[in-house]
């Protein structure tokens, strides 16, 4: 019987050849033809279906669902890269981009700036909370809650150690030895 | 579809599901001679192919079909097509169960009259008492291998229960232990030794946790007498004039209609599929449904009284390590109105991995509360509670207006939690979080009940046939060659974790239905 981890719908995702290494230098996500670039990081991420800008978006709108400081922003694109993959749907699309501008709209009405550029996470949290029962929103932090922690690069960063079946279990690694009782 | 009986073999017994119920009952009519096919509506997964990963074991073991809600409990907000989290394969959800076995306390088979008339429940004494069942349960704990009878040793400790005890024996509990497991804590019965792999949930990679799959099935095959055909969704029951049951229809891997012949049919398709199956199974002659004169067929729907209780600590508890559900707590499991609810019950560590952590710990929830929770999850322990809810005749599963692939309307589960729940809940994630303070917990979560994986109650077990779907045998009041071996027999919950009752009452059946057909009652 073939294990159906690639036949799962909800299957993590994976950096892909689109997400590779660039040699440029500097500190955030910057938009530069057709692609979105992280030159700390040393990554970068071309889209399919979605603006670039849309992307970087929402990146920071990942990342602001689920503040993990210790976690880099490639986890946050690498989360997000399928609502790009499922944006082949025109709706989808369109929810999506639509969402992102209304979400800026609101961002320059409050604040002065787009969405990503709004300066305090406080600040686009209260963003957030307005949009918080919309479809659009429910949508992304949906798929997030998988797509996310589901990253087994990620587990470590959180002291997960996943599966343990092929080391023999933890019958002679430790099952019980909490000293600080 | 060549199997190893013949379609039109009408002497065979059909077992509708291979869980707890159903592959228990197949394997001991198939040992005491009784040809048996039992239909499963999932696929044959060997216990080698089982994924120490929680969203891929969950694509592969899981029921994801559709099924729709409807109620006040925060599942159906926001679980809306997953009421409950159970699994389509051969071994049905006894391969996903933590493998906790219990007796029901005496008082438990006697709800009503020991609870009393209780406003907006449901209640009825079980037509069957403890000491009627003391033998099986002797017996299944015997089959089972479950620790702390028969001789069997306790598990050993792993860390989130070290936590669990130390929590409690400060706060003055005393019914603190590793419990009574259906998991080896040493080679037996041709199964190994529990290895602390954790997963209990995906499935037993060691086969130290009983199944069906594992245990009981290969028994039964081995006798010739049983043949397990998977991938056989039953849509639909017939029966003939005289309103004896006369086979199934269902459908194989393919997507072909077909159909089994048989002498008896039992249903054992968990608490959701079945009274489904018995509505879906509607004629001229049972126009409500079949076994359903008494309209009871899909209500009193019972899921227990559950929620979860973490904690965070200062340092590392890494609770993943070893047996999920690794010690239990028994001192509210006693039944005390005075706490402010009627029935008990009890604590049992649980831990999630971190992906199932973060959909679970608190569904829909985001920002910086929820996060910094999470950062804190190598720190933290984690308890399951796990009480008797109210059976109420509003709380039940009916034909969705939704359909399945195969044009048969799928279950819809309708739940309302009775004030009683309610008022034990917050009893128990009162006493759950000081169980963790009291060994220096930082913080603790009340995380809301999980798509429900004990489901009970659809078909109930009743004396009076007006009262519910089956007698003292499940066999259904109004067809003789209809049994009902699963969960949905249950007249009432009680606190305890319903897998060893399921199967002391299969073993049951499995005695009753076969001396029955020795003298050609049925």
């Amino acid at each position: 019987m073939q294990q159906q981890h690639d036949q799962t719908p909800r299957g993590r995702p994976h950096i892909d050849r689109r997400l590779f290494l660039t040699g440029a230098a500097g500190a955030t996500i910057v938009v530069l033809s057709g692609a979105i670039f992280h030159p700390q990081e040393a990554w970068a991420l071309e889209t399919k279906n979605l603006k670039p800008e849309t992307m970087r978006t929402l990146i920071k709108l990942a990342r602001d669902i689920y503040p993990h400081d210790r976690l880099a922003d490639k986890f946050y694109a690498v989360a997000v890269k399928g609502f790009d993959e499922k944006s082949s749907d025109a709706a989808m699309r369109n929810t999506i981009e639509t969402s992102i501008a209304e979400l800026d709209a609101m961002a320059k009405a409050a604040f002065g700036a787009p969405y990503a550029d709004v300066g305090w996470e406080w600040e686009r949290t209260q963003l957030l909370q307005k949009i918080s029962a919309t479809p659009f929103f429910q949508t992304v932090r949906g798929g997030l809650v998988v797509s996310l922690y589901n990253q087994q690069e990620v587990w470590p960063l959180f002291g997960y150690e996943g599966e343990s079946a092929s080391k023999g279990g933890y019958i002679n690694r430790g099952f019980n030895d909490i000293a600080w009782l | 579809m060549a199997g190893k009986f013949d379609q039109n073999d009408a002497s065979v017994v059909v077992v509708v599901g291979s869980g707890a119920g159903g592959g228990t009952l197949a394997a001991e009519l198939a040992l005491k001679g009784v040809k048996v096919v039992c239909l499963e509506a999932g696929g044959r997964h060997e216990m080698e192919d089982y994924i120490n990963d929680e969203w891929a074991s969950f694509a592969q073991l899981a029921w994801t079909d559709m099924r729709t809600t409807s109620g006040n409990w925060r599942v159906s907000r926001d679980f809306a097509n997953l009421p409950a989290w159970i699994v389509k394969a051969v071994g049905g959800s006894s391969v996903h169960w933590a493998g906790a076995s219990l007796r029901f306390q005496d008082h438990e088979w006697k709800a009503r009259t020991t609870y009393g008339e209780i406003a907006g429940a449901a209640l009825l004494d079980w037509p069957i008492d403890s000491a009627e069942m003391a033998p099986w349960y002797a017996r299944a704990e015997d089959r089972m291998g479950v620790t702390r009878t028969n001789g069997v040793a306790g598990l050993p400790g792993n860390n989130n229960y070290k936590v669990l005890e130390a929590g409690a024996k400060k706060l003055g509990y005393k019914e603190v232990s590793t419990g009574r497991m259906a998991i080896n804590s040493a080679p037996r019965d041709g199964r190994g030794g529990c290895q602390q792999i954790g997963f209990c949930f995906q499935g037993c990679k060691s086969g130290a946790k009983w199944s069906t799959l594992i245990a009981e099935i290969p028994k039964g095959e081995a006798t010739g007498n049983l043949e397990v055909r998977p991938n056989a969704y039953v849509v639909r029951i017939e029966h003939d004039a005289t309103g004896k049951v006369t086979g199934v229809v269902y459908f194989d891997k393919e997507g072909r209609e077909q159909r089994q012949k048989a002498r008896i049919v039992a249903v054992a398709g968990n608490s959701l599929e079945s009274p489904r199956l018995l509505l879906n199974s509607a004629s001229t002659m049972f126009p409500n449904g079949l076994a359903n004169s008494s309209g009871q067929v899909g209500r009193n729907y019972m899921r227990h009284m559950t929620g979860s209780v973490y904690g965070v600590f200062e340092k590392p508890v890494k609770m993943w390590r070893g047996t999920t559900m690794a010690g239990i707590v028994q001192d509210e499991a006693r039944h005390d109105p005075k706490r402010g609810f009627v029935g008990g019950y009890e604590f049992e560590t649980l831990s999630l991995g971190l992906p199932f952590m973060a959909a679970f710990l608190d569904p829909g929830g985001w920002g910086r509360s929820f996060t910094s929770a999470m950062d804190g999850y190598d720190h933290m322990a984690g308890m399951w509670i796990v009480g008797e809810d109210m059976p109420r005749a509003d709380n039940r599963v009916t034909l969705s207006s939704a359909k399945d692939k195969y044009g048969y309307p799928v279950a819809n589960v309708h739940f309302d939690d009775h004030p009683n729940d309610v008022a034990m809940r917050n009893h128990a994630y009162r006493q759950g979080a000081a169980i963790y303070e009291a060994v220096g917990a930082t913080r603790t979560f009340p995380t809301t009940p999980y798509p429900s994986t004990h489901n009970l109650g659809t078909n109930r077990m009743s004396e009076n046939a007006r009262d519910g779907v089956v007698n003292r045998w499940g066999q259904t009041h109004d067809v003789k060659n209809l049994f009902v071996s699963d969960g949905s027999q249950f007249t009432t919950g009680a606190a305890e974790n319903p897998t060893l009752t399921i199967v002391a009452l299969a073993l049951r059946q499995a005695d009753y239905i076969a001396n029955q057909m020795a003298k050609n009652v049925i």
